[in-house]
């Protein structure tokens, strides 16, 4: 009832393209940025911002950027982790070799980075796809792991390889605290994600799910392969690198190959698929839901330990993360494979009906 | 030289070890066409379950027994509650509800029995064979040779399965096709159950022999990822194609860390593998003995 767009009329044709047709979404969406932007910062506390704002925004970046890649364009990718760690170094190293740059250009270069290494290791699925895509792209994540770890260049001739990040300054104010780094944090993903959602909606965009579609079918109307599969990863890659720069500089502190592992890149794959595959909005569900989980199965493991006064200890706690973690994902592939992003858009439809079934 | 033979010697043993892996992944993929990434879990827990009983002093035979339940239960929980509804669905789905179950199994291993690694011995030292390391000064482990010896055995057995009895032919008719299996009156549903207890048997093996080399300890889920390029070099659907990709990646993997690992400052064997399939993947994506895909329009 509340959502009927009875009686909303488009008299240009900006108006009919825009991103959010709908009046209630567009204040839906308006009201949700201004929470974020100026309710949240007054409200929440430094825990919430440094444990779970914060590595959440980063996660929704890095899951916008696999998103591209397998949900728009269709190539399977488990080297997300290893493009963030091409971010967050790159990122280090243009901080440290070019003093001039501010630090969102160094954001930039690291992103760049990861997008012209993601060119190179995209370059097999113009040959093969699937899972043989998935496992090239594991490759890769070995790979990239390993050069950190061997070319002192990247680390700065570091002994331990574990390195402080930079401290982020514009115009002379310093971004130290939690709540500022919330804030450019927030900015950057708000500015990519818009970015991103006109990315599907141009002809790129179309071109990449005609691509993930049938991709003999795509090249017989005319869509380039090789292009249209690189920029994929180049754009995938790039989201990806700025992703693990905020990582490290924001939420970590330190720029280290043990925050890049392979587990990180399965994270973010499960973030996509819960979320939705294919789905801007789903990136964010599933990233904020994969990110909030452990927190929350903490939360309630003390809640049934001190109810119950049982000792429950760490490790069955992580153990029940683990199975609860794989239990879902199953759960969601066979309930609603399409994910959060699904659910969302079915109640969505049940909201324009209600009151009424159907 | 004796060096250079020794080294491949031992690449070839270690490389029977990630065909061991590879052999349950190539049983599933070739009966219900599902990329079961969560074989390496499925090592995990069966080597987890026979070496947390034998610390509690069962019988040998009698825990390998049990085991063998366990992961046939595992098997068949699987198909029913992981496969059964996901019939249909395209393959990148049932290879996510893998992932998910490699998961549960990790999380479920480890609840029960906790996470402390454990040794394993099986009664066939660690050590060189002493004349030929007199003789020719060659070293090679018994271990190895033994282990190679037990995956001989293990391929004979299953091809003994496969050619010879009824349930073996089903298994090939669903690999084959399965809606043509299905008109002939083979219940998929029976069979898939079967493969992934025989896979479940399997990882059990494997998991014995890697126990025994490295520990019986969480790292044993990443056998599964050591696999994948044997996989590939293999082609997924080929039991000859598992063992000759497995002795091929093992061989070069440890020629390419002795040889050319001083010029790159070691640590090669993290990712040489992959390379290699890689490569073979430029140049032939089904690999050695796998399927050509073709794709029509």
């Amino acid at each position: 009832m509340l959502y009927r767009e009875a009686g909303q009329f488009k008299s240009t044709y900006a108006e009919d393209m825009q991103i959010f047709p709908i009046r209630q979404d567009r204040v839906a969406v308006a009201v949700l940025l201004a929470v974020a932007f100026v309710v949240v910062p007054l409200v929440a506390t430094q825990y919430w911002f440094s444990a779970l704002l914060i590595p959440f925004l980063i996660f929704s970046l890095a899951t916008l950027g696999l998103n591209i890649l397998t949900g728009y364009a269709g190539q399977i990718s488990l080297g997300t982790a290893a493009f963030m760690g091409i971010g967050a170094f790159m990122a280090y190293n243009a901080e440290l070799r070019l003093p001039w740059m501010p630090f969102l250009g160094s954001f930039a270069i690291g992103g760049l980075c990861a997008a012209l290494v993601g060119i190179a290791f995209g370059l097999p699925s113009l040959r093969i796809k699937g899972f043989y895509l998935a496992v090239a792209t594991l490759a890769c994540q070995f790979l990239v792991l390993w050069t950190i770890n061997r070319v002192p260049w990247i680390t700065n001739h570091s002994a331990s390889g574990v390195i402080a990040a930079q401290k982020m300054e514009m115009f002379g104010y310093a971004f130290d605290t939690p709540a500022s780094k919330y804030l450019l944090t927030l900015t950057i993903v708000a500015l990519m994600a818009l970015a991103a959602k006109n990315l599907v909606r141009s002809e790129t965009g179309r071109a990449f799910m005609a691509v993930r579609d049938m991709d003999v079918a795509a090249e017989v109307i005319g869509i380039p392969m090789m292009k249209t599969k690189l920029l994929a990863f180049a754009i995938s890659s790039f989201y990806c690198g700025v992703a693990g720069a905020l990582y490290a500089f924001c939420y970590l502190g330190t720029v280290e190959p043990e925050a890049f592992v392979l587990d990180i890149s399965f994270r973010v794959l499960f973030m996509v698929i819960i979320g939705g595959v294919g789905s801007i909005l789903g990136s964010f569900l599933g990233a904020g839901f994969i990110t909030l989980l452990p927190i929350f199965l903490n939360l309630g493991s003390d809640f049934i330990a001190k109810t119950f006064d049982i000792e429950i200890s760490h490790a069955v706690v992580s153990n029940l993360e683990s199975i609860t973690f794989g239990g879902l994902i199953i759960f969601f592939l066979i309930v609603e494979p399409n994910g959060l992003a699904r659910l969302w858009q079915i109640a969505k439809e049940k909201l324009r009906l209600w009151p009424f079934p159907h | 030289m004796t060096f250079f033979i020794e080294v491949v010697a031992g690449g070839l043993l270690a490389g029977v070890m990630y065909s061991l892996v590879a052999l349950g992944f190539v049983l599933i993929y070739k009966a219900s066409g599902v990329f079961n990434f969560a074989q390496g879990a499925m090592v995990f827990l069966a080597a987890l379950t026979f070496v947390s009983l034998l610390e509690m002093n069962w019988n040998f035979w009698v825990a390998l027994a049990v085991t063998l339940v366990v992961m046939v239960a595992v098997g068949v929980l699987t198909e029913r509650i992981v496969l059964r509804p996901l019939v249909n669905q395209p393959p990148i789905t049932l290879f996510m509800a893998t992932i998910g179950l490699t998961f549960v199994l990790e999380g479920l291993s480890q609840l029960v029995w906790g996470s402390q690694p454990h040794g394993l011995e099986l009664g066939i030292a660690d050590v060189p064979m002493e004349w030929l390391s007199q003789k020719w000064n060659i070293n090679i482990s018994k271990f190895d040779l033994f282990a190679a010896a037990v995956a001989g055995v293990l391929v004979g057995t299953l091809a003994v399965f496969f050619q010879k009895t009824r349930i073996g032919r089903a298994l090939r008719a669903v690999a084959d096709d399965h809606q043509a299996a299905l008109a002939v009156g083979i219940s998929l549903q029976h069979i898939w159950a079967i493969v992934w207890a025989v896979a479940g048997f399997v990882a059990l093996v494997a998991g014995m022999m890697w126990g025994v080399r490295n520990g019986v300890q969480y790292a044993l889920t990443f056998t599964a990822l050591k696999a994948l390029p044997v996989l590939i070099l293999g082609g997924f659907e080929s039991v000859p194609g598992a063992i000759i990709g497995g002795l091929i990646i093992g061989a070069s993997e440890k020629l390419a860390e002795v040889y050319l690992g001083p010029y790159v400052g070691g640590g090669i064997e993290s990712w040489f593998a992959y390379v290699i399939a890689l490569l073979f993947l430029l140049v032939r994506p089904q690999g050695l003995f796998g399927e050509k895909i073709i794709d029509r329009v």
